[in-house]
């Protein structure tokens, strides 16, 4: 983790289709990425990624720490600061187990269906990535 | 002179007219309340989606091969005008300002020698639009029995333009709704779609700085375009739910007032008639008595 710019705090935004979740300045968020995860630290070069599904850990100003689970989306760091578009976003504490599970559900249903491998391997991994997080919050 | 029956009458109905006005008074402004909230908070996602594309787009200006529901496709011949109304009327104005504007905008490109095509989202457009430009309506989707959007809706419609745009039937779309403001004011708005809209783009303080992608570039478009038009039209069809039951709300607030004043008025010729009619009668007695 590179913590050059520690303390440097950077506007932050979270916004799902149904509202906006953070809107204010952090010092560092880490963005599960489709090619993998990456950290935004103040001063990032411009950026555009796909999310995969994943926690996002932003710390905030003040140094306290939130997790969100994020399902699919984008981020997009600009000049200005970072801002990711989720298509479903729930604080970690107001996550229940059996959302994962319906999601790991549906993700299974819809890997079913998919017969063009290209889609197929995009479906696995979307699925593998939600086994993660799952186990991950078991863990935690 | 309308008989004391007949008034009786008048003023049972307007009161049971008055009733049917304020309960639907009553009932838009428990749905407005929940679909006024959906709208603000499905505004920011929206705003920072086309913020983004905004800034795609500045960046691949003038791109050669740059995706045509990002750019266009060169193109302006062929319109289509996506007009989002309600499915239910009695809401004031609502659904006739917005089929106003989108019939001034086909007009005018009428005039200009463009072919116009428009796909109606909610029944009440089609009803509107029906007279004037009925042979141009391709489609007409009904939200009916629809009761809370989703985004699996706007998702539909999503696809469905999408597939149009695939078969090249139209060259450019543009999004009819009106914009929630508030309860007394909704302002039917005009959005282009595809191309996308793209003016506005925020200034990038990066000055010009090249943009890295993961995965690449066209992966990312060729998800976020899709997904940008969805989110547009989910959007314009929050803000619509609210606008119609703000609309419908005033409007029938305003006719249960009508109702009252209606009530008091023939209220009153009500009283006034029986009194002349009670006078008449003591005259007819007395004079009757008199003559004795």
């Amino acid at each position: 983790m590179a913590t050059g710019t520690a303390g440097a705090t950077f506007p932050f935004e979270l916004v799902s289709p149904e509202r906006l979740l953070v809107s204010g300045e952090a010092r560092s968020v880490v963005v599960p990425g489709s090619e993998g995860e990456f950290e935004v630290l103040k001063d990032h070069a411009p950026f555009l990624a796909m999310l995969r599904p994943g926690i996002l850990r932003v710390i905030g100003a003040a140094g306290d720490e939130q997790r969100i689970f994020v399902r699919s989306g984008f981020a997009d760091v600009n000049g200005v600061g970072l801002t990711v578009l989720a298509e479903e976003a729930v604080p970690v504490e107001q996550l229940k187990g059996d959302q994962i599970v319906q999601s790991i559900r549906t993700a299974e249903e819809e890997l079913a269906a998919i017969k063009d491998p290209a889609q197929r391997s995009e479906a696995e991994r979307m699925l593998a990535s939600l086994r993660e997080v799952q186990a991950t919050l078991k863990l935690g | 002179m309308p008989s004391l029956k007949d008034l009786r009458n008048r003023i049972a109905s307007v009161k049971a007219t008055q009733k049917i006005t304020k309960a639907m008074q009553m009932v838009a402004a428990a749905k407005l309340r929940r679909a006024q909230e959906a709208a603000l908070a499905a505004r920011p996602y929206a705003e920072r989606m086309q913020a983004m594309l905004a800034g795609l787009a500045s960046g691949m200006e003038g791109a050669a091969g740059a995706p045509t529901l990002l750019a266009g496709n060169g193109r302006d011949d062929t319109h289509l005008l996506v007009v989002c109304t309600a499915e239910r009327g009695l809401c004031g104005s609502f659904n006739s300002s917005i089929a106003r504007l989108a019939r001034e905008h086909a007009n005018r490109l009428i005039a200009q020698g463009k072919t116009v095509k428009i796909l109606c989202v909610g029944r009440k457009g089609a009803d509107a639009l029906k007279r004037d430009l009925g042979p141009r309506i391709i489609r007409t989707i009904e939200m009916r029995g629809v009761r809370n959007i989703g985004f699996a809706q706007a998702d539909m419609v999503g696809k469905q333009l999408l597939e149009l745009h695939a078969a090249g039937e139209f060259d450019v779309a543009t999004l009819f709704y009106a914009q929630f403001k508030s309860v007394i004011q909704q302002i039917p708005t005009a959005q282009r779609l595809i191309p996308a809209d793209v003016s506005g783009a925020p200034e990038r303080t990066s000055g010009g700085a090249i943009y890295e992608y993961e995965p690449e570039e066209e992966d990312i478009l060729a998800e976020l375009l899709p997904r940008n038009i969805s989110v547009q039209v989910f959007r314009a069809l929050l803000e619509n739910a609210a606008s119609e039951q703000g609309a419908r709300m005033s409007a029938m607030d305003s006719a249960t007032r009508n109702a009252g004043e209606m009530i008091g008025k023939l209220t009153i010729t009500y009283n006034r008639s029986r009194q002349a009619q009670i006078t008449k009668e003591l005259i007819e007695i007395i004079s009757g008595a008199e003559a004795l």
